[in-house]
């Protein structure tokens, strides 16, 4: 599987937020997104989603299921955590699963792998931010999807679960997945390709 | 269809837990009939009269309350975002959410309605022909509020906006509503009560749709 970007542009609120933008990832590669701050890092996750209209160029999957979207076959893990304060940490986890296609799942073990399985009762609304992002991390492990695109998915995260989410993201691209993330520092991904964005600019 | 299933529960419980619309809604529509009687004093003929439009005008304003926050809190938590990716269709995805808030606002105030009802003196036949527009009339109320949802999702204060943008747009639900319920027994019953009918199916139609493109516009 391989996922082909030619000449992506991404325009908004009346400015070019970047242009030109090339790569390819394949199946068990990584790409880290770095650049300045607004110079289209998010942007370009959401464009890869279909969330933002691409204002030229084209986005490409190579091998993958040819019926489905690129959206319906890759995870976003975007800024916001997509959690509902009132519905408990289970019933959380629970939804998104269910919402992907995964609706017979048992929550307990995504849960455990990011070290929330004792509070799986407790209301979202009572997590810290930390927290809030290992059981968003969670909704990636409980329904498994090829491509991840992750927009700084460490930030938040104190040391031992920034070391759980590289060791997950390295048994991901073991698996034959792709990653695309954006991040500012390193997350643990040694043999990513990288893209500035914004120096041409 | 899991997909639908899971966000049509979802909403549900996030309704009916604390905080959440459908308590607020039937709690609004309890309060306006009851102090309505205080204000137009123990007139039982005037209340018998006005009882309908009285009804009809709370259950309206009840559908409004939660409608602002039925897209908006998904579009700040983020969780649009992993919708509109996820395989769902647009359309039917609002329209599964018109349903939980339907089912979590609208169901309450007909289920609510009878008893409100004996406040305003409505006879037996009356208050059937109230229950029964309200239940084909209530859903209407919803599907065309979506449309305003959508259109407000990105705004802070999109609820004022909401009620302005879809007021309007339910006065003929609203005339025809009451007019069936005025005519309980009385031939002139089935036509009002038919034209609301077509509204209902009306909406539910062009409601999921029209929202569905305001949504897509606004998410760009």
């Amino acid at each position: 599987m391989r996922l082909i970007a030619s000449e992506l542009a991404c325009h908004r609120g009346g400015r070019d937020v970047f242009a030109g933008v090339n790569f390819t990832v394949a199946s068990g590669e990584a790409l880290t997104v770095s650049g300045r701050n607004g110079a289209g890092k998010s942007s370009l996750l959401r464009t890869v989603i279909g969330l933002l209209r691409p204002a030229a160029g084209q986005l490409k999957l190579e091998g993958g299921n040819s019926e489905l979207t690129i959206a319906e076959q890759a995870h976003y893990l975007g800024h916001l955590d997509a959690l509902k304060g009132s519905l408990s940490v289970a019933e959380n986890l629970g939804f998104w699963a269910g919402f992907f296609g995964a609706p017979a799942i048992d929550v307990g073990k995504p849960l455990e792998a990011v070290g929330l399985a004792g509070l799986a009762a407790l209301p979202a609304a009572y997590l810290s931010a930390g927290q809030r992002r290992r059981l968003s991390i969670a909704r990636l492990i409980a329904v498994p999807r090829p491509i991840w695109l992750l927009d700084e998915p460490a930030s938040t995260l104190d040391a031992a679960a920034q070391i759980v989410l590289a060791d997950r993201m390295k048994s991901h691209l073991a698996g034959g997945g792709l990653i695309l993330a954006a991040a500012h520092g390193p997350i643990g991904l040694e043999k990513a390709q990288e893209l500035r964005l914004g120096d041409a600019a | 269809m899991t997909s639908l299933t899971a966000l049509l529960v979802r909403d549900i419980r996030i309704a009916m837990r604390v905080g959440g619309g459908a308590l607020i809604g039937v709690l609004f529509f309890l309060t306006v009939v009851t102090i309505t009687p205080f204000a137009l004093g123990p007139d039982l003929a005037l209340l018998k009269r006005m009882g309908p439009a009285i009804l009809w005008l709370a259950a309206l304003l009840a559908s409004l309350l939660a409608l602002d926050r039925l897209f908006a809190s998904d579009h700040d938590d983020g969780s649009l975002d992993l919708i509109l990716m996820g395989g769902a269709p647009l359309e039917l995805v609002v329209a599964v959410k018109g349903l939980a808030h339907w089912l979590t606002t609208g169901l309450p105030v007909v289920v609510a309605a009878p008893l409100l009802g004996l406040f305003l003196n409505l006879d037996p036949p009356a208050e059937a022909a109230l229950v029964l527009t309200l239940l084909v009339g209530t859903p209407a109320l919803t599907f065309i509020g979506l449309i305003g949802a959508a259109i407000a999702v990105t705004l802070r204060r999109g609820g004022l906006l909401l009620a302005v943008l879809v007021l309007p747009l339910t006065v003929p639900v609203l005339i025809f509503g009451v007019a069936a319920a005025n005519s309980a027994g009385s031939p002139l019953f089935g036509a009002s009560f038919t034209i609301l009918c077509a509204l209902t199916l009306a909406s539910l139609v062009v409601g999921p749709f029209a929202a569905a493109a305001a949504l897509r516009q606004e998410m760009e």
